[in-house]
Formats: structure tokens, sequence, C-alpha cells
């Protein structure tokens, strides 16, 4: 396969799998917000989704203040902001475009009707659909495409690279989201929980699907200490860190006999099998989710380099 | 001339006389008894099948990157095998002739020698490319795949407009026009013995694995794209993949030690045979234009290294240019020693003072083409043009005179079309499409374009004409 090709099907994946990220965080805020806490009304909630001082800094250079209508227009609509669900549809589009050659017309379809749907689509249209239903439509979208991708690509490289891409990206966000809530975890690792933070972080479970697997696999009432857990080093949960680092180092392992990134993915994985919970949090949560934000931004680059993706 | 404009001209389906031609005698039947809401119905069916499969073609010159339909129309252009017999020996004669000319240009220039063509016609054109004197092309082809532009005038009147020996496209719309056809009205190809144009991809994937340099067993043939933002980029996706061939960008090859390569996920792999779908001019930074992003530095040299053959040659130009047409029917006689089977549209060269001065004299009547235009850009239809217009035009004539040609105004033939006001006449062309290699075949069939406004010569899809499935029926 063309480096190129192998190029647009790891974007594919990352765009797509970013836009449902998005949408996931954004549904998960939205709910929050509705909830009767003390900070509900005030916007706070919008800003913890971002995370740096240059994010911070890029969103108030165009919009003057952190509140529903402004996050959600700059981060679902705004075409300007190359993350925003909207662009990355439209990127992921043009990457199908470039690879459509070695993908199913259907696989196509998917992606040019939800781009039609959504290329006019800005925030009093969002509204008017119901901001709920809109962000459950963009993920029903993502999941069509997935299942589209996985009855119909071809098994072996294509496959390959589009799993690496989805896996790559969903760990980052999982990341993320964990690092949006990082302060809690000190404030309140060791307090008795309210009825409030019961709701919340039962919502950001929700927010990733993972509230059942929780109950599932602990059978106790949600803790922060065990949603970390679940999130970063359990292998059963689709998107832990753990679980996205299993299926990388299978893929790549299957692609390559030897490499720098199957060397650095495999690294990157090892530290996750050994972690303890315990010692991630007392050393620091925002500080590990960092490191790991780094370490997984080298092996997408060596990837890159190692199968001759140009970019 | 006997071309004048008629009062009425030639329809494809109803006789002057009332009644239909052979070729449309259920096709018309089945049409009385269709209602016009069905019609319709099916029409925006196309519509949505078009758009949802992204067939869009993009505009130039309007905002970057302006994707657009071209209109599907759900009325079929039909035509029986006596007229196809005609067309097929008329386009295959021409082809042949035109590599047959390519090959002499390109070596001992018999023709230049013995005065049918005028040398310096040949020699100073910029399309003629000096760095292929003397290089043997695989089997003598240089046009693998042509498309070769015919009008009607009449019962069985045909001329040809250009002959695009360059880079064609179109022929997706001949596919995706018959699928989608066979999708809305399956009746109809049950009732008809419509020959089938779908072997396309695989004729033409036999046909460039013919012309592999010598040697090559299995030959790896690819598709060499300008990338996502050409306006044929859909065609070239779409034909990558009923070949089931890479799709590369100029980026995606280079030119190794002992041959060119493109760059795998598995490292560098041979390519032996580049069906490009990129001008001369960019194809190669070292040989032609130093600032093209789209090709490959060394290409040339590989190719008269004899490493890799592209297709179509290099060097093509020259014999669809519309200053070359008006030899072609020399070409024919000269190295096939047969009189043409399809005519050739009288054209007035203005670099001649005679026809110059008739042209300019008489421009309300007559077509203007710039020589090395195409895709209908640049060019003045008398007939429908304003004084304004015919004064630019005059002042460009008479400023480069050598650029410029002239035609009668054709009345190209109608065809009934499904438009706002129901069915109406409307201008079609047609251009088959022709493949060289071992031997010379063209598919029954073709891409009929036609003018969708009323009274319109203009067929262009990007002066907004849109295409017809084409039917050749069989005996």
């Amino acid at each position: 396969m063309l480096g190129r090709t192998a190029d647009n099907l790891y974007w594919m994946a990352r765009y797509l799998e970013r836009a449902e990220n998005t949408a996931r965080f954004l549904g998960g805020i939205y709910r929050m917000s509705l909830l009767p806490t003390a900070t509900a009304g005030s916007g706070a909630q919008w800003e913890t989704l971002f995370l740096s001082p240059e994010e911070h800094e890029e969103f108030l250079s165009r919009y003057d203040v952190f509140n529903q209508e402004n996050v959600i227009t700059y981060l679902a609509e705004d075409l300007d902001n190359p993350s925003s669900i909207r662009s990355c549809m439209c990127s992921a589009r043009e990457n199908v475009r470039a690879a459509r050659h070695v993908l199913s017309t259907e696989i196509w379809e998917t992606i040019n009707f939800t781009w039609l749907e959504i290329c006019h689509m800005e925030y009093a249209e969002i509204v008017d659909m119901g901001i709920y239903q809109y962000f459950e439509w963009i993920k029903e979208r993502s999941h069509m495409f997935r299942g589209v991708v996985h009855g119909t690509i071809q098994r072996g490289e294509a496959f390959g690279f589009w799993q690496l891409g989805t896996c790559i990206e969903r760990a980052g966000n999982t990341a993320r989201l964990l690092a949006a809530r990082s302060d809690s975890f000190r404030s309140t690792a060791s307090r008795q929980e309210g009825v409030a933070d019961f709701y919340h972080w039962g919502t950001l479970l929700r927010s990733v699907n993972a509230y059942k697997i929780y109950r599932e696999i602990y059978r106790s009432s949600v803790e922060p200490r065990k949603v970390a857990e679940l999130l970063l080093l359990h292998p059963d949960m689709p998107r832990s860190l753990r679980c996205c680092l299993d299926e990388i180092c299978s893929i790549l392992n299957h692609l390559r006999d030897d490499g720098d990134c199957v060397r650095d993915a495999e690294e990157l994985r090892a530290r996750l099998v050994s972690g303890r919970i315990d010692r991630i949090l007392r050393s620091g949560l925002p500080e590990f989710l960092d490191d790991f934000g780094k370490q997984a931004n080298t092996l997408s680059t060596e990837i890159q380099q190692d199968f001759m993706m140009v970019r | 001339m006997g071309t004048k404009t008629k009062a009425k001209p030639f329809d494809e389906m109803t006789l002057d006389e009332g009644g239909v031609r052979n070729a449309y005698a259920a096709y018309a039947q089945w049409l009385e008894e269709t209602s016009t809401e069905r019609l319709t119905r099916k029409h925006e069916q196309a519509d949505i099948m078009f758009r949802r499969l992204g067939i869009t073609f993009t505009v130039y010159g309007r905002d970057e990157g302006t994707e657009r339909l071209i209109p599907f129309d759900v009325i079929p252009r039909i035509l029986d095998a006596s007229e196809w017999d005609i067309l097929s020996r008329g386009v295959i004669q021409r082809v042949d002739a035109l590599n047959a000319f390519m090959h002499d240009i390109y070596h001992d220039q018999d023709i230049l020698h013995a005065g049918k063509v005028p040398a310096e016609l040949v020699l100073t054109n910029v399309a003629y490319q000096p760095q292929m004197l003397g290089h043997d092309v695989a089997r003598r082809v240089y046009a693998h795949v042509a498309g070769v532009d015919v009008v009607r005038v009449g019962e069985r009147e045909f001329y040809v407009l250009e002959d695009n020996v360059r880079t064609p496209s179109g022929v997706s719309y001949m596919l995706e026009d018959r699928q989608t056809m066979m999708r809305l009205f399956p009746e109809l190809f049950a009732n008809h013995a419509i020959q089938p144009v779908d072997r396309y991809p695989d004729e033409l994937l036999r046909n460039l694995q013919s012309v592999a340099p010598l040697g090559i067993d299995e030959p790896t043939v690819v598709l060499m794209t300008p990338g996502v933002f050409n306006s044929a980029y859909f065609e070239h996706a779409f034909l990558a993949t009923e070949m089931g061939i890479e799709l590369v960008e100029g980026q995606d090859l280079f030119v190794g030690e002992d041959g060119v390569y493109m760059r795998t996920t598995e490292g560098p792999q041979r390519v032996h045979v580049i069906y490009r779908r990129v001008d001369d001019d960019f194809i190669d930074p070292l040989a032609f234009r130093g600032e093209s992003s789209l090709g490959v530095a060394g290409l040339l040299a590989a190719v008269r290294k004899g490493w890799v053959t592209l297709a179509n040659a290099i060097g093509t130009g020259v014999a669809d240019d519309k200053a070359m047409y008006v030899y072609v029917p020399e070409m024919i006689r000269f190295y096939m020693g047969e009189e043409p089977i399809l005519n050739n549209v009288p054209t007035y060269s203005l670099r001649l003072d005679d026809d110059r001065a008739y042209v300019l004299d008489n421009l309300k009547d007559l077509v203007v083409k710039e020589v090395h235009g195409s895709g209908g850009y640049g060019m003045l239809v008398g007939p429908a043009s304003t004084a304004k217009e015919r004064e630019k035009f005059a002042r460009l004539i008479k400023t480069m005179p050598e650029n410029y040609i002239a035609q009668p105004t054709l009345a190209l033939s109608t065809c009934p079309t499904f438009v706002d006001s129901g069915i109406a006449p409307r201008h079609v062309d047609l251009r088959p499409f022709v493949l060289s290699g071992e031997k010379t075949t063209v598919m029954p069939g073709g891409l009929t374009r036609v003018a969708l406004e009323e009274g319109s010569l203009v067929v262009n899809s990007s002066q907004g004409g849109g295409t017809k499935d084409t039917w050749v029926l069989r005996e």
C-alpha cells in the first residue's frame, strides 16, 4: 500500500474518533450543566474542556466568555478550529476521498452523507435539532461509520492503519477527559463523596459508555480513584488507555517485526500494565497524563515515519 | 459548405414527418406510457444517487473547491447498430491515423517532407516535445486512450469536433450513467438489447498492461492523478478502484537507479506503466515546468531509458491541437490510404489573411475557439453572442491570430431531454472512448453531453451542460 494511502486511512480514523469524542465530552458537560450545583450557570464547567493555557488563549482570542453557546459553537461547528466536530468531519471526508480507491463505496457514502448534513449546520440549527440529540447523532454517525469500515475494509494493512488511528486518538482523548477533571482528584480523593460529585462522576462515565462496565467490574458506588483506574489501567474497558495500547501493540506487531514505533508502543504499554493507581495518584495524575500525551505523540510521529507516510 | 444552420436541426428521436426513428421505437412507446410524475421522481432519485456517491465536478474560476453535480438526464441517447457501425469505424480510423502521425513526427517526419502538413506548424507547436524525438514507444502507441468528440447534423452525417488525445476524461460518467439508468429503469433494459459498457475498466487495464516495457511479465500499472482538488479526481479514483491499481500522486513516485518506484508501507515498489492524468507541462519538473509539484523529477529520462511507459505518451498534445485538426483527413489518406469516414468541420485558420478577413466579417455566424483551449473556456459562439463579446474577440483575433480558429456554427442534433418545462429537444454531442494497445477498440457507447439551456450549443460540463446514458443497440 502507498505510504500516503496509509496516512489517509490513519487520519480518517483519527478525525472521526476525535469528532465522536468531542461530541461525547460536550454531551457530558451539557448534562452536567443541567444538574443543580453551585457552579451551574457560571460557565465554569464549559471551561474545563480547555486544558492548556494555549487552548484558553486561542478560545478567548475569538470569544469573550466561556458559556454554553460559545463553547459549543467553537468545538462543534467553528471551521476555523481544526478540531471542531465540523472541521473533523470535513478532514475525515477529505482523507476518505483521497483513499477512495481502497475503500468501499459504502464508506464514502457514509462520511459524505454525514458531511452533507453537517456542512451548513451552525449553532442555531444545533439548538433547533436539540443539543443533546445533536451529540447523539454525531455519535451514531461515528458508530455507523465504524461499522461500515469494520465490515468492508480489507484485512491486513488497510485495517491496521485504520485501527491504529482510532486507538491512538481514543487513548489521547480519554487522557484529556481525565486531565480535565484531575483537579478534583486532589481535593476529593480522600473525602466523602457528595451527591453532586456522584452525579458528576456518573456523567463522566456515561459519556464514555463506561458506567455499566464500572458497575460490572467494581460492584460499588462511583469513586474517583476507581474511575481513574478503570479509564487508565483496565484492559477490558474499550476506551481505557491500557486497552487502546493493547490493540496498538497487537496491530504493530502484526504489521512490523521491528522498528522504533513497535518498541516505543511496547514500552508505553508496559507502564500501563505494571501501573498501580494509588501510586499514580500520589505522584500526580496531571503529570502522568501529560507524560502519556507526550509519549503518544512521539509514537504517532514514529508510526508515520516507519511506514513512509508523508505529511 | 453545406452546413448552414437549418430551420430545425436533426432530432435523434423524432422524424420531421412525424413518428420516431427505429432506434427509439420501443423507448418512445414506453415514454408515452410513463407519467411526468414518475419521470420527475426518477430524476430526483438520480440526483440523490449522484450526490451521495460524490460524483461531483470541480468548477474552476469559482470559489475554490466548489463541488457541483453534473446534471444527469433520465432520457437516454439511443443509436442503432448501423449508426454505431459508421461511428465506431470512423473514430478508430482517426485514432489509428493520429498514432501513426505521432510516431512519424517524432521519427522520420515523412508527412512533413511530403508537404502534407506544414512543418513549422508541428515543429514550433508548444505541445511538440523534441525530447521524444527518436524515442520508440511500446507498440508505437502514443494515444492509449482517446475521447473523440463527434456531433451529428443528419441521418448519416457525423462531424468530428475534437480529437482528445492528451488526458481525456468523462468515461466514469459513461459508466455511472449506465449504472444509474439500470437502477432507475430496470424494465427498459429487459426490453432493449443494449450493448454493455461495464467491461471498460477491464479492457483499459489489459490495454495498459499490453504496453509495458519489454520483458516485464506482470507489469505494475498505476494511475497518476494531480490530486483531490483536480476537477476529474472522482474519475481518477473511480478508475483506479475499478482496475484494482494504486492511485498515486507525484509525491508517491520517484526515479531510482534502475527504474521508477512508488513509496509503499513496505518500502519502494517498482512501477512499469503509469496511466497519467497529469498534463505534460506538470509531469516532470526537471524537463518541463520547474515549479510543478504535481510531477516526478526525472520521469522523462526514465521514459527515454525504457524503464516505464506513460499513457498517454508525452507529446501527444501536438496531435489534438485545433490547428492540427485541419490536417487529420490528410493524415488518414497519407498513413492509411483510406478516405475519412467521419467529416471534419471546415475550419478557418486565422493566421491566413483571406480566412481572417472572412471571419472578422462573419463573426455572428461562426464559432471561434482558442487553439489550445479546452473545456469550452475562451470560446465565442457567434449566433448566441452579444455585440460586445464579438468586439472583444475581434480584438483578440487581430492581436494573436495564430491563437484562434473559426468554424461555421453546426446545427448539432437534438435529443429529447427532461427539463423543467417537461420533455423538450436539446442539443447533444457524443464522446466515444477509444483504446489503443495490442489493437484499437472502442466501447459501444460513450458520453453524451447535452446543453440544457434551450437553443444552447455549448455542451461542456464546465458551462452547465449535462450528461445522458448512451445506448448502442444490437442488430
